[in-house]
């Protein structure tokens, strides 16, 4: 059993905890994830580290409240306790040798985002942070991607905060005005992955891409979250999640990503219920 | 004077149309009568070939005395001798290669039912001994088993009654290895798992869960650090192999790894799972093995109409346990043998943002006829030219075998490995480090439960010699 030290709530549907895992705390770096489970009969769920404290041997996660078992997870209290909590999972994001280098994070995925630029900047990189969000008020981590990077772009769809606009649309003006960066980091929804590769494709600029397919263990025995990368196949949880953006299939992947899409609406409702609240 | 009679006393069983709607036990196992009736057509014959069909050399003859004599809990003591998990063997065994197969009444007729009734003395013992085992005495001396699966339960249960301090680090939420998230509650209910690990629990085994050793630990920190004298690895063969055919990661699509672990460790089976899983009305499962079988009677009991075994080669060589595939064909799974697959086809939308995208809509196969024998002695398929057919299907399982997982090759240095990931080790376990062994589906590939055990039980031995021999 895992303890929930801190709980804060960064918007609406977006919370953070700190959980008690010193093992795990001493061993992830920027790029890795963990997989819990709420109760004892509760699905096993990935979730990337958005920080760790080693001193206090906590890892901090960042998730949004999409479905049954983040609505679960996010009625638990501060000192409460979670069933398990195994990791540090995947490959690191490698980030060794990068001197100059543009993150960018959508929605949620700026949580993952977040890590990965505040070690390339404690390496002495330069880094350009685009954030986008759908409106104002899912803005999350604006103050801590300020502070870990040299350039800081917000985009929000809406233009309720920040500039008006998807994250492609600076990044292909940067691009367009010449500027290169050692590689594109880019970690959010698929959608907007798959729009950020298709972006930099014209200008030669590497990308990497941070997936996040369905998984169960996450330790390689199931191929749940096999992708295609270059034309062949790969296991998202010890392969990556990391990957060259450019020879991701997107679609396949998000095709898949929606495999029990009527499953998870129904089970999302029914938790709903049981905490008397309103389905979205 | 023995029981002459040519045949093995029946297993009672569910009724094959009943049981195909639910995940209880199909095999219900021998009353007292049954067994003691059973026990009676033993001959005791002098050279004893059966235990030699044993891997771990179960005193056969002599457990089989006490039942014919009434004496269930003595025959327990006899088999947990030299096996610590009985109720799981009696169960999942291939007897019919192993200890069966070797049964001198089996020349003229059917062996003794060794299996079954190993299985009804497990299945006594832990239904009428309220006793739990007493922790033996300390030694002193630390050993970890990374894997939780047969091999490492074995090798940790014969260490703690040495007197060693044992901890078994486990990956997954639940210790059993293929135990529990690979053979089905129909075949081995989970109970049987549970009370097997209590009882190694009881002897002072300690089981920490959600370890993934490589990752959050090293071997190396193992010994370094927490001073672990031996460890022993049991990480099993759990990476899935594909065919690497066109289709292969459309929806629909699963390892068998995959969809036995959402519905056994996962529990996606029960209505009120968290853990979703697709019922899916037409299902081909690739393979001939006991997985396999495993997938193809999962499937129909979660509401399949029709599920078909496609196998390259024949009937005659199915991998899987025989009683396996009598079950499996007595549930009304279909057969389609020397039949290969040879794309995955998808259904027709093009636009992926439709949910009907980018699903399985059925396979294209290939008939096969046996050639010449390959190096393993088995006729090797060969493709009849012309022979393409589809077969419309909403859900593929490919139940191809698996290799081992690389994670403890990568993040071990010197740890030495063979040609598909196998850990390479001596007749004793030992790796290519000192005071590292390893054993089971880890060295072997997929193979058994029982090797895995005897593998287990090989390495406690050596780990203790080496232990000692290094304190000396």
């Amino acid at each position: 059993m895992y303890k929930i030290v801190r709980k804060k709530s960064l918007n609406p549907t977006v919370t953070l905890m700190d959980i008690e895992a010193p093992l795990v705390a001493k061993k992830a770096k920027a790029g890795q994830f963990i997989i819990l489970r709420v109760d004892g009969d509760g699905e096993r769920i990935p979730l990337t580290v958005a920080g760790c404290d080693q001193e206090k041997g906590t890892v901090t996660i960042i998730f949004q409240i999409v479905g049954a078992t983040t609505e679960k997870l996010n009625h638990k209290n501060e000192g409460e306790l979670i069933e398990d909590f195994v990791g540090p999972l995947g490959m690191p994001t490698e980030i060794e040798g990068l001197k100059k280098v543009c993150v960018i994070g959508g929605g949620v995925g700026c949580a993952i985002a977040l890590p990965v630029a505040r070690a390339l900047h404690e390496q002495g990189a330069e880094v350009t942070a685009i954030a986008g969000f759908r409106n104002r008020d899912l803005v999350i981590l604006e103050d801590e991607f300020k502070a870990c990077s040299d350039r800081f772009i917000m985009m929000t769809d809406d233009g309720s905060y920040g500039e008006k606009g998807t994250v492609t649309v600076p990044l292909k003006e940067l691009l367009e005005k010449g500027e290169r960066f050692d590689e594109v980091i880019a970690i959010g929804p698929l959608i907007m992955m798959k729009f950020v590769c298709l972006t930099t494709k014209e200008y030669g600029q590497k990308t990497v891409v941070s997936m996040n397919p369905i998984m169960i263990d996450g330790t390689g025995m199931c191929g749940g979250c096999r992708l295609t990368v270059g034309g062949e196949t790969k296991f998202a949880c010890v392969d990556g999640p990391d990957f060259d953006g450019h020879l991701v299939d997107f679609d396949e992947a998000m095709s898949r990503s929606r495999s029990y899409a009527p499953f998870e609406r129904h089970a999302y409702e029914e938790a709903c219920n049981l905490f008397k609240k309103e389905v979205r | 004077m023995p029981n002459m009679r040519a045949t093995k006393n029946p297993m009672p069983s569910q009724d094959p149309n009943v049981r195909n709607h639910n995940f209880d036990e199909v095999t219900l196992g021998y009353t007292a009568e049954m067994a003691v009736d059973e026990a009676q057509r033993c001959l005791h014959c002098k050279n004893m070939p059966c235990v030699s069909g044993c891997p771990v050399n179960i005193q056969i003859p002599d457990f089989i005395k006490k039942v014919a004599e009434g004496d269930f809990e003595g025959a327990y003591q006899v088999i947990s001798l030299s096996s610590s998990l009985p109720a799981v063997c009696g169960r999942v065994c291939p007897q019919e290669s192993q200890c069966e197969g070797k049964c001198v009444r089996g020349i003229k007729g059917e062996p003794v039912g060794i299996g079954r009734l190993e299985r009804f003395v497990a299945d006594y013992h832990n239904e009428h001994c309220t006793e739990a085992p007493k922790a033996p005495e300390k030694n002193g001396h630390k050993v970890a088993v990374i894997g939780s699966g047969p091999a490492g339960l074995t090798c940790a249960g014969d260490l703690a009654k040495m007197g060693y301090d044992v901890t078994v680090y486990e990956a997954l939420h639940l210790a059993g290895g293929v135990l529990v998230y690979g053979i089905p509650e129909f075949r081995l209910p989970k109970a049987i798992v549970q009370k097997e690990v209590d009882n190694l629990k009881a002897l002072g085994v300690k089981v920490e869960t959600d370890m993934v050793i490589g990752r959050i630990l090293t071997i190396e920190e193992l010994k370094e650090e927490y001073g672990y004298e031996a460890i022993f690895i049991g990480t099993g063969a759990g990476l899935p192999r594909f065919m690497n055919i066109p289709g292969e990661n459309l929806k629909g699509v699963y390892s068998a790894n995959e969809f036995l672990t959402r519905s056994n460790l996962m529990k996606a089976y029960r209505e009120d799972s968290t853990t979703p899983i697709q019922h899916a009305k037409r299902v081909a499962v690739v393979g001939g093995g006991n997985v396999a079988m495993d997938a193809a009677r999962t499937a129909k009991r979660l509401g399949a109409e029709e599920v078909y075994i496609v196998y390259r080669r024949g009937m005659a060589e199915l991998p899987a346990r025989k009683e396996e595939v009598e079950h499996a064909e007595e549930e009304g799974i279909i057969f389609k043998t020397l039949c290969n697959p040879v794309e995955i086809l998808p259904t027709g939308v093009s636009d992926p943002r439709d949910p009907n995208y980018g699903w399985v809509s059925g396979i294209r196969c290939v008939e096969m006829e046996l050639g010449e024998p390959d190096e393993s002695g088995r006729r090797r398929p060969v493709v009849k030219e012309g022979s393409e057919f589809e077969l419309p299907m909403d859900c593929v399982i490919m139940a191809l075998g698996t290799s081992p997982n690389p994670l403890l090759k990568k993040t071990t240095p010197g740890l030495e490995t063979k040609r598909r990931g196998e850990i390479a080790a001596d007749e004793n376990g030992l790796t290519s480090i000192e005071g590292v062994y390893a054993g089971g589906d880890a060295v072997t590939g997929a193979a058994t439960v029982i090797l895995a055990m005897g593998a287990g039980k090989t390495a406690a031995a050596a780990m203790d010699a080496y232990i000692k021999g290094k304190n000396a």
